[in-house]
């Protein structure tokens, strides 16, 4: 799979509560969760976004609650994937199981700025950053997590296995 | 080589006799926790697989979040937890009035037992490491699918052990254990890891100051937090727990990646600013932090033990008045023993409010939002930018009695100088 977008820039800790403010929660519709997605950490976020952005963050994004409320809005806000220095364990399972494509890039992110765009070929294992012109090889999924994110997603997986 | 507890629990819920880190396992679980925000969409994912639940009696259903239902829409998913647990005959569901925060209901109801291996699609599932069980948080995918199948992957951790020597002072409780641990490791200090606690100053401990460490651990970015137990543990479990279990012990060459000593005779009541719950200060040097909302209650800090200690601060005092104290029992049973002990009439005496069980402020969800530039003291265990209300709002997180010497203050306030 390859991806193609325009780069937004989220330093470290960004936390699951910014990502999508418990406020909101009191339904799982992704567009209802799209349009406020980021908005405690950037208002313009959810009104600018374009479909095919991706996001780049530093450490540990998506730390804090369990709530897949937070994958699950950025991905109807039109990102197809987030590069991160490093994510929390929750998030990433999560993202895994909706088909969010995550890039665990380490501290070279910190090349990537905001409104380079990149472009990610998932199926080779590399990323390029079209504004800098600069190649990155990024790391396979292990083992079954591959075939969770082939299947995209958890469900569909579990769907195919024997019960 | 040697196993930790975690190794052990997750080698045994897979039907293998040993794991080591980095090792992706499929296990068998022994409870699947849901709440009414994640338990709604962990519904609709559950339904796409067209399975049967793997055991009713092994699934929990707790409306907690935004019950005693806040608005149409909140109801809305209260209801379809409701009615989900009425078709398929879950076993496990409280309805309001008998209902409590899922962490500290559960343990209470004996649904966790050490060696036991427990999902949640509530990231603080990891409060019940504190009886030796091996309990970690996902999401509402995850605890859909487990429903239907009984089983999970996993990326076995490695650990950290946390080496707990001495005993802690009065109004030194577990907050300030943990509060002080995740100041000292930093918020992805534990990161993918497991925290294993362990040394003699475990004894020394409270159930409860180990439910509210264990609870905290994913806020140093931990998988799971896990106490060994003891007899202690075994007395909270002899009146709760009925099924037979293993409990699990280190090997005395089980393998952690560090150590991180910390002696609980050193610790002082501590605070973490906002935002991040690593920004740790002593409570003495904040006095100059005039608060608006003192919160005290959530899964961290809604136990017993915790409202005597603010109510032993509280009892006999008045609440500053220009600030608005919260106090929310964990489960109704904690609400009607505290109001036996005489706790709950010295809370109302002093002017606080005092709520049924809910998670309500903790989450930002109800009953104590924050306006713009308003600042909260909060027994709770996150105080990211936004959580408890306005964008601009504080969350300053603390023991029960720094939040109750606070209240009666009127600004950040070190217990030690309130009851002098
Ligand atoms: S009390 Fe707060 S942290 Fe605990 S389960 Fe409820 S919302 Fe989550």
């Amino acid at each position: 799979m390859i991806l193609e977008g325009k780069v937004w820039r989220f330093g470290d800790n960004v936390d699951t509560d910014v990502i999508i403010p418990a406020r909101y929660l009191y339904t799982a519709d992704p567009a209802h969760l799209a349009a406020h997605c980021m908005e405690d950490i950037d208002p313009a976020f959810a009104g600018k976004v374009q479909p095919g952005d991706i996001i780049v963050a530093g450490r540990n994004f998506g730390c804090g609650s369990s709530r897949e409320h937070a994958p699950v809005a950025i991905k109807a806000s039109g990102v197809t994937c987030i590069i991160a220095d490093g994510f929390a364990r929750i998030f990433y399972r999560n993202a895994i199981n909706i088909g969010l494509p995550l890039v665990e890039l380490g501290p070279a992110v910190a090349e990537i700025k905001g409104g380079d765009r990149i472009r990610i070929d998932l199926g080779n294992g590399t990323l390029e950053n079209l504004a800098s012109g600069k190649q990155y090889t990024i790391q396979p999924l292990p083992g079954f997590i591959q075939d969770i994110a082939k299947a995209g997603g958890l469900i569909n997986y579990v769907k195919g296995e024997k019960a | 080589m040697g196993m930790t507890m975690t190794e052990k629990i997750l080698a045994r819920h897979a039907g293998l006799d040993t794991v080591v880190p980095g090792q992706l396992v499929k296990c068998r679980v022994d409870l699947v926790l849901a709440n009414d925000i994640t338990g709604a969409p962990a519904i609709v994912e559950f339904d796409k697989i067209g399975r049967p639940v793997f055991d009713r009696d092994k699934i929990a259903l707790v409306p907690d979040h935004f019950i005693p239902n806040k608005d149409i829409k909140s109801a809305e998913q209260a209801k379809a937890l409701r009615d989900f647990a009425k078709k398929h005959a879950i076993t496990h569901y409280w309805e309001v009035g008998r209902m409590g925060i899922e962490h500290v209901l559960l343990p209470e109801e004996g649904l966790v037992a050490p060696g036991e291996l427990i999902i949640g699609a509530d990231s603080h599932t990891c409060t019940y490491g504190a009886l030796g069980a091996f309990a970690t948080g996902v999401g509402h995918t995850d605890a859909g699918a487990s429903m239907a199948t009984g089983d999970t992957w996993f990326k076995v951790p490695s650990a950290i052990k946390v080496e707990l020597t001495g005993k802690p002072q009065k109004w030194v409780s577990g907050k300030d254990v943990i509060l002080t641990l995740i100041g000292m490791i930093g918020v992805e200090g534990a990161r993918y890891q497991a925290l294993e606690f362990t040394g003699p100053g475990v004894a020394a401990l409270s159930l409860a100051d180990r439910f509210t460490i264990a609870n905290m651990a994913v806020e140093a970015g931990a998988k799971n937090g896990i106490f060994p137990v003891d007899i202690a543990a075994e007395n909270y479990l002899a009146a709760r727990v009925t099924r037979p279990y293993t409990a699990v012990a280190a090997d005395p060459d089980a393998v952690y990646e560090r150590t991180v000593a910390i002696d609980l005779g050193s610790l002082v009541p501590t605070v973490a600013l906002p935002h991040l719950p690593e920004n740790v200060k002593p409570a003495a040097d904040l006095a100059h932090i005039a608060i608006d909302q003192a919160v005290i209650g959530s899964c961290t800090n809604g136990r017993l033990d915790d409202l005597a200690q603010a109510a032993a601060i509280i009892d006999g005092r008045k609440i500053h008045p220009d600030v608005r104290a919260i106090v929310i029992p964990g489960t109704q049973q904690i609400y009607s023993e505290a109001l036996v002990r005489g706790y709950i009439a010295a809370f109302i005496r002093a002017g606080a409010v005092v709520s049924t069980p809910t998670c309500g402020p903790c989450l930002g969800g109800y009953m104590g939002i924050l306006a713009a530039g308003e600042r909260a003291v909060s027994t709770t265990n996150r105080n990211f930018r936004g959580r408890m209300g306005h964008a601009d709002s504080e969350v300053y997180l603390a023991s029960p009695a720094v939040a109750a010497a606070s209240a009666v203050a009127g600004h950040i306030a070190d217990p030690r100088e309130v009851m002098k």
